[in-house]
């Protein structure tokens, strides 16, 4: 049985770690590779790194993270954040990525989701999208909107049929972070998660919300979720991934067990 | 010397970046005489059946591999795709692959008991160790690998499988046929377990 997914999310800005990120024995809480590795060794099934470097010109920062992630972490992990062309997601994958996240570059251009599928498979791609609940009307019948450009503009966009769209078009995972739950440490949208999870036949990944280990374990069960982000859940050293891992264990959830083996040395 | 061979496809660099890593000398190359010069080859990738076998007809790679390498006993790693194309035929583009293992690839179903299954498989899942062998040495029996895959192979002679999985169905995950071995699972991204095996094999003696 395929096991669920916990993958922890950092934020980058001109190649530096943003969020208050904590604790950490003899990490540099700043540097993303030393992050990652630290996480890559606790058991994180993958990592995500958001790029939120506002100004065009530093983005090729991120692309030398990403190379020197590469070279430090043998499990996947994706990037996102301003990739807008064919152009961007080749960069980032070349450099080591093992998907592309896209936002608000797929909201306007949905082309570029059938564009990437094709180029570079849908395993590649990750649809993700910000989801506020604005109320049910005939263009959002489902209450779910979705919400780009960090969460300040509305789309008039239904996020089930978002995501149904987004499928269809060849995204492998959709992943989804809830606007309303993000910080607020209640737990995941379910009844979105849910929703979405019903209504595509590819991989679901929850964001938004985990403030405690029975939060993933709603996810994964009553949320259908195939895979749960976390950010300050582990950032701030309250739940160490390990622990994350012996609780949903204990709850009856497949949870992927990282083996310690020793590397030997080289010929 | 570790031949990686390119066939315009697929992530080569992460096996290339694993197997620096582990201290092991590679090369990336397109060119049958450097495949066949190398000291053991190995095949990685994500693709679809189809193109892949196009690209290495077409770069002369898959009488390269069924003869110089396979037939030759030279050690030879198939992953992901690099295990489906070792079969006589794929559903995938109702490719023709190598040949050079007996079976053919099937799609996963898209609904298991009446219960839809998500098509590709992606994430961790267990494997279990239906045989005792040296590329599983160190490893613990039912370790997660990482998978991403839609298609999976059937051999004809339950002998060569030496790894199963469950998706919904079961299936085979690894196999080997003497010097010819091959996961379904991604090794490069596995973390300790799959870095375990990749060195194994770059260890193994035949």
């Amino acid at each position: 049985m395929l096991a669920k997914r916990i993958i922890p999310c950092l934020d980058v800005r001109d190649g530096k770690v943003t969020k208050g990120i904590k604790f950490v024995e003899n990490v540099d809480i700043g540097d993303p590779v030393a992050m990652a590795r630290y996480y890559y060794e606790q058991g994180a099934d993958e990592i995500v790194f958001y790029d939120i470097t506002a100004s065009n010109e530093r983005r090729g920062i991120m692309l030398d993270v990403v190379r020197a992630v590469a070279r430090e972490i043998f499990i996947p992990f994706s990037v996102g954040g301003g990739l807008r062309t064919l152009e961007d997601m080749r960069a980032v994958l070349l450099a080591g990525a093992e998907k592309v996240s896209i936002d608000s570059g797929a909201v306007r251009n949905p082309e570029i989701i059938t564009q990437g599928a094709k180029a570079f498979g849908s395993q590649c791609i990750v649809l993700s999208m910000q989801v506020k609940m604005t109320g049910k009307r005939q263009q959002v019948p489902s209450g779910y909107e979705v919400i780009i450009d960090g969460g300040r503009t509305p789309t008039g966009r239904d996020a089930i049929d978002w995501s149904r769209e987004g499928a269809s078009r060849g995204a492998g995972e959709i992943c989804v972070n809830s606007i309303d739950r993000d910080g607020t440490k209640d737990g995941y949208e379910l009844e979105l998660t849910r929703a979405i999870s019903d209504a595509v036949g590819v991989p679901v990944i929850a964001s938004g919300g985990a403030g405690e280990p029975a939060h993933l374990r709603d996810a994964f069960t009553r949320g259908g979720a195939d895979a749960a982000i976390v950010a300050s859940i582990v950032h701030y050293g309250e739940y160490p991934i390990p622990e994350l891992k012996r609780y949903l264990r204990g709850a009856g959830v497949e949870i992927r067990e990282a083996v310690n083996i020793e590397e030997r040395s080289t010929l | 010397m570790i031949a990686i061979v390119d066939y315009k496809a697929g992530n080569l660099t992460s096996v290339g970046r694993a197997l620096e890593h582990l201290g092991h000398r590679c090369e990336i190359t397109d060119r049958p005489d450097r495949v066949r010069s190398a000291d053991r080859v190995i095949l990685p990738g994500v693709g679809a059946a189809g193109a892949t076998m196009d690209n290495l007809r077409a770069l002369g790679l898959d009488q390269c591999l069924r003869r110089d390498i396979a037939a030759a006993g030279k050690p030879f790693l198939g992953i992901c795709i690099g295990i489906q194309v070792l079969l006589d035929s794929s559903a995938e583009d109702d490719a023709r692959c190598l040949g050079i293992v007996d079976g053919h690839v099937e799609r996963f179903p898209a609904s298991v008991d009446g219960r839809p299954l998500k098509v590709p498989q992606i994430g961790w899942n267990r494997v279990r160790q239906t045989r005792t062998h040296p590329l599983f040495d160190g490893v613990p029996d039912a370790t997660h690998f990482y998978f991403v895959n839609s298609y999976f192979p059937v051999c004809k002679d339950p002998g060569v499988v030496i790894g199963a999985c469950d998706y919904g169905v079961p299936f085979t995950a690894a196999i080997a046929q003497a010097n010819v071995i091959a996961t379904q699972f991604h090794l490069e991204k596995s973390g300790a377990a799959g870095l375990r095996m990749l060195d194994n094999f770059c260890r193994m003696k035949f």
